[in-house]
C-alpha cells in the first residue's frame, strides 16, 4: 500500500469539478462500441480468409514455389594477381579451371563417399578438408576439389540436382600457374589453403579459413598485393539446380600484378647450369641490390602446391631427403671456405696489418697457438695477390692472426655477412659471424685463438648464406657499397645502403686478387675465363667437419663455393655458386662461369627486340 | 481515504491471454532465429516482456485521471523527445528512429507517442462542450495528432504515423461526428490522394505498388511479400513444426523476427496455428472492448477504446502485410515481434486499460 493510490480524482482534473455540460454517461457510446465489435470480427475474418487461401486453397502452388526456392551462395574467387620479371615476361599466371564445393547447409553425411568416389578422392582425405570447417558458419562453402577432369564436371552436373547431392556445386575459379621444371620456385614461393594452426598466428589473422593465401616465397612475402578479394554470388536454384535468378552478385576484385627484378632468361640457364645437383645460384646487381637470378636446388613442382595440396605429393616433398622446399639461397647456413678470403684480405688492408707488398712465407702448414695449421700446397712465399689466387691458408692464417676474431668481424660485418640481407622474401637465415662477444653471449665460453686461425679461411664457427655472399662480394667490388638485395622491381633502391669508406687502392688490391684467381695461370678458377670478359672470383672448398672426423667419413664431401662478379671494373652483375658436396672450389667456378657468360650473351643481344622465354609453361589442360 | 483494491480487480483474463501470445512470441523468435545472429533475441524478449510486466505494474497504480491531467506535459515532452530521435538518432537501417541509451539499449519514441495520443485523445474528447465533435474540435485534434505524425514520418517511418490515427478515428467516431464532416472529409480525401501521390518518397510508393502486384518487382520491394506469401503456404493446413520451417529457417525472409514473425510461424505451424492465435489476439480485443463498456467514465471508455483501436490496427496492418493484403509498412505485431519499445508500449498501454478497469467501481 499504496499500492493502487486512493486518489481517484486528482486535483488538476477533475471531471466533476467541470460545469455538467451533458451527463458524464460511460454508456452513452455502447451502440457505436457495438459496431467497433463488427468491425474487429470483419477485419479477422478478412485475415483469416486471407491465410485460408495461402495456406489451405493454393497450397500446393505454394508448396512448389518453396521448393523451387533455394538460395545457394556461390562464391567467386578472385584471381590472384600475376608476377611479371624484370622484361615483363609473366612468370606466374593463373588458368581457370573448374572447382567442386560443398554447401554445408544442406550437405549430408552418406552423400560423401559417393561423391569422393565420382571426384577420384579419398574419403579420409574429404574427411579431414570437411573438418576444418567444422567451427565455421554453415552457410560458408568448402571447396573439395580443384582442377576437375572433364569426366569429373560432368560428374558433378549430372549429380547436383535437387533428389541426388544438392549440396554439390561447380564453380570456376583459377588455379595457379607457376613455370614448369619447378623454375624459380624458391623465389615465387607457393599458395595454399589456410591451415588450422595459421588462424591464430597474427601474420594471418586478417584471412578466413579456407582462403587461399601465400605460404612461401614472393608468393607469400607480398601476398597482401597479390591476393584480391573474393565475391559472392548469391542465387535462386530450382530442383534441377538450375539457377533461376541471381539475387545478388558482388564481383570479386582480382589481386594485383608485379613485376620483379628476376631475369628469366639468367634464372633458367641458372638451373640448367646447377642441373639439378644440391646448391646454389645467385645473381644481383651491386650496384643496385637488383637479384636478377636465385636458385635453389633440387627444387620442387609448386603446381603441385597451387592452392589445395594433394597429401601425397606433399608426402613426397616432405619426405626427401635433400629438402627441395629449402631455399639454400637464403637458408643454407654454410662455411664459405675460401670464398670469405677476399673479405680478410680487404679486413686486413683497411686495419693497416698488412699491405699490398706483405708477404708470409708458406711452407705448406703453420703453428699457431701450439696447433698445426695445414695448408694444401707449399707456395713458398706469397704475396696478397698470389695468396688470394693460388687461395694459400698460410697467408690468411697471418692475416687473422694478425686482425685478432674482433677486428676481423667487424670489418666483416660491414659486407653484411652474419646478419640477414633483409630481402623481401620470407623466413631468411642470418648466418653467423662469430667474435668473442659472440661467443661469450652464445656459448658462454672464452674465445681461443686458434679459432680465429680456421675463421680466417672461412671455417670454423663462420657460417654464411650464398645471397650474404653473393651481397658482401659484390658490394666491395662497386667500392664498398651494399645496397639492400631485392626481388620487387619498383622499389626505390637508392638508399638504405650501407657503406664503408675503405681506400680504392686497397679495393683495387683485393679485386686484382680475384681477378688473378679467374684469369692468371696460376689461379685456382682458370676454368672460369670468359673471353672477353673479366670475370673475377673466389673459389672455395669448404669443410663440413674436422680433418679427423672427414677422414673416417668419406662419405661426407667438401662443399664447393665460387664468389665473383664482372667486369672488373666498374662490375655489373655478382655472383654466388654454391654447389654441395661438389668437392672442390673449381666445379661452382665453372657454374659461376656459364651464368655470367648468359648474362654478357644477352647483354649483346639486347639491341633485338626482347625474346619470348624458351621454357614453356604448362600448358592449359586439366590438371589430374 | 485510501480504498485498497485487491488483486482480483485485475483483468485476470486479459493477462493471461497476452502473456499466453507474449509465449508464442518468444518460442517462435527461437525457433526462427536460433542458428543467426540473432540468436541472441529471444532471451532478450522475455527480459522485454518481464520488463514490460513491471511499467503495467507501475502505470496502473497510477490513476488514469492523474495521467490524463498531465497529458500538456507529456505531450510536450513527447514532442520534445521525436524532434530529439529527428536529430541525433542512430541512423538504422537508413531510418534515424531510434535514441541510443545505456548498456546498447535503444528507445524508439515514436512507439511511446501511441501512448500518449490515446490519453491525449481521450482527454480531448471529454472537454468537448457539445454532443457532437464539431469543427473546431476537430481541426484541434487533427492538429495535436498530425504534429507527432510529421515528425515520425520524417525519420522516415511511414507505418509508425499511422498508427497515431485509429485513436483518433476512433475516437472521433464515438464522441460523434456531424455526417457533413465525413462527407466533407472523404471529398477532401479523394482531392488529396493525386496531389499527395507525389510527395510521397519512392520506397513509400514502391510499396503500395507492391501491395496491388508484388511481382511487378520481385526481386526489389516485392522480395519480401513473395517470400512471405511462399512461407505462409508452405505452412499448409498443420505447419511444418517449429525449427522446420524451410522459408524461415534458410533466411529467404529477412529479419524473420520482427515485422515478418507472423510469417514465419504460420510457417510452422499451420493454418490451425493461426486461427488459434489469431482466436487468442481476438479474445484480448473483446477484452479490452468489455472494459471500455464497464469504464466508470467517458475518459476511462476513450482510453480503452482508443487502445483497443490501436491493436487492432496494428493486427489488420502487420498480419495482412504477411498475407499480402497490406502494404508492406514495418509495423510490428503486438506483444509477438521482437523488440523492446513495442513491447514495452504494448504493455504499458494494457496498464492503462487495466488502469481503467481497476477503477470501475469508485464512486
Amino acid at each position: 500500500m499504496p499500492i493502487f493510490t486512493a486518489k481517484t480524482r486528482d486535483p488538476h482534473f477533475d471531471l466533476q469539478d467541470k460545469p455538467p455540460l451533458r451527463d458524464d454517461d460511460a454508456k452513452f457510446a455502447s451502440n457505436k462500441i457495438t459496431v467497433f465489435q463488427y468491425i474487429t470480427v470483419a477485419i479477422f475474418l478478412f485475415l483469416i480468409a486471407g491465410f485460408w487461401r495461402l495456406q489451405v486453397q493454393d497450397v500446393t502452388a505454394y508448396r512448389e514455389a518453396a521448393d523451387r526456392n533455394r538460395i545457394k551462395s556461390l562464391p567467386l574467387p578472385a584471381p590472384r594477381g600475376k608476377i611479371l620479371d624484370r622484361d615483363g615476361r609473366v612468370i606466374v599466371d593463373n588458368h581457370s579451371t573448374f572447382s567442386a564445393i560443398l554447401s554445408r547447409s544442406n550437405f549430408k553425411e552418406e552423400h560423401l563417399p559417393s561423391i569422393a568416389e565420382g571426384l577420384h578422392m579419398d574419403m579420409e582425405e574429404m574427411e579431414s578438408r570437411l573438418k576444418r570447417f567444422k567451427n565455421q558458419p554453415s552457410y560458408q562453402t568448402v571447396f573439395i576439389k580443384e582442377g576437375l577432369t572433364p569426366g569429373e564436371i560432368q560428374f558433378v552436373e549430372s549429380h547436383n540436382d535437387q533428389d541426388t547431392f544438392p549440396e554439390l556445386e561447380l564453380i570456376h575459379s583459377s588455379k595457379r600457374m607457376y613455370p614448369q621444371y619447378g623454375v624459380a620456385a624458391h623465389v615465387l614461393g607457393y599458395t595454399g589453403e589456410m591451415s588450422e594452426a595459421e588462424l591464430s598466428t597474427p601474420d594471418f589473422a586478417q584471412f578466413n579459413q579456407g582462403d587461399v593465401i601465400g605460404k612461401a616465397g614472393i608468393e607469400r612475402y607480398y601476398n597482401d598485393i597479390l591476393m584480391g578479394q573474393d565475391g559472392v554470388k548469391s542465387v535462386i536454384v530450382d530442383n534441377k539446380g538450375q539457377i533461376q535468378e541471381t539475387l545478388s552478385n558482388t564481383q570479386a576484385i582480382p589481386g594485383k600484378t608485379i613485376q620483379l627484378t628476376l631475369d628469366l632468361d639468367i634464372q633458367i640457364v641458372a638451373e640448367l647450369v646447377l642441373g639439378g645437383r644440391r646448391g646454389s645460384v645467385v645473381v644481383l646487381d651491386p650496384r643496385n641490390g637488383e637479384i636478377l637470378a636465385m636458385v635453389s636446388s633440387p627444387t620442387y613442382d609448386p603446381n603441385k602446391f597451387a592452392g589445395r595440396i594433394r597429401k601425397a605429393d606433399w608426402a613426397q616433398i616432405i619426405n626427401n631427403p635433400d629438402n627441395p622446399l629449402l631455399n639454400r639461397a637464403i637458408q643454407a647456413q654454410l662455411a664459405p671456405g675460401s670464398t670469405f678470403k677476399p673479405i680478410v684480405a680487404m679486413a686486413g688492408l683497411e686495419a693497416g696489418v698488412i699491405t699490398e707488398n706483405t708477404t708470409f712465407f708458406c711452407p705448406g702448414s703453420a703453428t699457431f697457438y701450439g696447433h698445426t695449421y695445414k695448408c694444401h700446397s707449399r707456395h713458398g712465399s706469397v704475396s696478397l695477390r698470389y695468396a688470394l689466387a693460388q687461395s694459400c691458408d698460410v697467408y690468411f692464417y697471418n692475416v687473422g692472426n694478425l686482425l685478432g676474431i674482433d677486428k676481423l668481424a667487424e670489418y666483416a660485418g660491414m659486407t653484411g655477412l652474419g646478419q640477414k640481407t633483409n630481402v623481401d622474401l620470407p623466413s631468411e637465415k642470418s648466418g653467423i659471424l662469430p667474435s668473442t662477444q659472440w661467443k661469450a653471449r652464445q656459448v658462454r665460453t672464452k674465445w681461443f685463438g686458434g679459432e680465429t686461425i680456421s675463421v680466417a679461411i672461412g671455417q670454423g664457427a663462420l657460417i654464411v648464406t650464398p645471397l650474404q655472399l653473393a651481397a658482401a662480394v659484390g658490394g666491395i667490388a662497386v667500392g664498398g657499397i651494399w645496397p639492400k638485395p631485392h626481388l620487387l622491381k619498383d622499389q626505390a633502391h637508392v638508399d638504405p645502403s650501407r657503406k664503408a669508406d675503405w681506400q680504392p687502392n686497397h679495393i683495387l688490391n683485393v679485386v686484382g686478387g680475384m681477378y688473378s684467381v679467374v684469369n692468371d695461370n696460376f689461379g685456382t678458377a682458370t676454368a672460369a675465363r670468359l673471353p672477353g670478359i673479366e670475370f673475377c672470383g673466389k673459389t672455395g672448398t669448404a669443410q663440413l667437419a674436422s680433418n679427423d672426423y672427414l677422414a673416417k667419413h668419406k662419405e661426407i664431401k667438401d662443399n664447393a663455393w665460387f664468389v665473383g662478379f664482372a667486369p672488373r671494373v666498374n662490375p655489373e652483375i655478382a655472383i654466388v655458386a654454391l654447389f654441395e658436396a661438389g668437392e672442390h672450389g673449381k666445379d661452382a667456378s665453372v657454374i659461376a662461369r656459364n651464368v655470367a657468360k648468359a648474362y654478357f650473351d644477352k647483354k649483346a643481344r639486347t639491341r633485338r627486340p626482347p625474346q619470348v622465354a624458351y621454357l614453356p609453361f604448362s600448358r592449359r589442360t586439366v590438371d589430374n | 481515504m485510501a480504498t485498497y483494491r485487491s488483486f482480483k480487480d485485475i483483468d485476470w483474463a486479459m493477462l493471461v491471454l497476452t502473456l499466453t501470445l507474449c509465449m508464442i512470441g518468444i518460442l517462435q523468435i527461437y525457433s526462427a532465429t536460433h542458428d543467426s545472429i540473432w540468436k541472441d533475441a529471444w532471451w532478450k524478449q522475455i527480459i522485454y516482456v518481464v520488463t514490460g510486466l513491471m511499467l503495467m505494474w507501475i502505470i496502473m497504480t497510477i490513476d488514469y485521471h492523474t495521467l490524463l491531467g498531465q497529458v500538456p506535459i507529456l505531450y510536450i515532452v513527447l514532442i520534445v523527445l521525436l524532434i530529439v530521435t529527428f536529430i541525433m538518432g542512430k541512423k538504422v537501417f537508413g531510418a534515424s528512429r531510434w535514441i541510443p541509451m545505456p548498456l546498447g539499449f535503444r528507445l524508439q519514441i515514436s512507439e511511446f507517442a501511441k501512448l500518449v495520443i490515446v490519453l491525449m485523445v481521450a482527454r480531448c474528447l471529454t472537454e468537448l462542450k457539445g454532443d457532437t465533435v464539431e469543427l473546431w474540435d476537430l481541426l484541434r485534434l487533427i492538429a495535436l495528432v498530425g504534429l507527432p505524425m510529421v515528425l515520425v514520418m520524417k525519420q522516415p517511418d511511414l507505418g509508425t504515423s499511422l498508427t497515431y490515427l485509429p485513436a483518433l478515428i476512433v475516437g472521433i467516431f464515438l464522441a460523434g461526428l456531424r455526417w457533413q464532416y465525413v462527407l466533407g472529409f472523404v471529398v477532401l480525401l479523394a482531392i488529396s490522394i493525386p496531389i499527395g501521390w507525389p510527395l510521397l518518397l519512392p520506397y513509400q510508393k514502391a510499396r503500395l505498388a507492391t501491395m496491388v502486384d508484388p511481382y511487378a518487382d520481385p526481386h526489389g520491394t516485392g522480395y519480401q511479400v513473395i517470400q512471405s506469401k511462399i512461407a505462409v503456404g508452405q505452412g499448409g493446413m498443420w505447419g511444418r513444426g517449429a525449427t522446420h520451417g524451410t522459408q524461415t529457417q534458410l533466411r529467404f525472409l529477412p529479419v524473420p523476427h520482427t515485422d515478418f514473425i507472423f510469417s514465419t510461424f504460420a510457417e510452422e505451424h499451420g493454418f490451425v496455428g493461426v486461427v488459434v492465435t489469431m482466436g487468442l489476439y481476438f479474445l484480448l480485443l473483446m477484452q479490452l472492448v468489455q472494459n471500455a463498456q464497464t469504464a466508470p467514465d467517458r475518459a476511462g471508455m476513450y482510453i480503452c477504446m482508443g487502445v483497443a483501436s490501436v491493436f487492432l490496427f496494428h493486427i489488420l496492418v502487420n498480419v495482412g502485410m504477411v498475407v499480402g493484403q497490406m502494404p508492406v509498412t514495418g509495423i510490428p505485431l503486438p506483444l509477438l515481434s521482437s523488440g523492446g519499445s513495442s513491447m514495452w508500449s504494448m504493455f504499458l498501454m494494457l496498464g492503462l486499460v487495466n488502469n481503467v478497469r481497476l477503477r470501475r467501481f469508485v464512486n
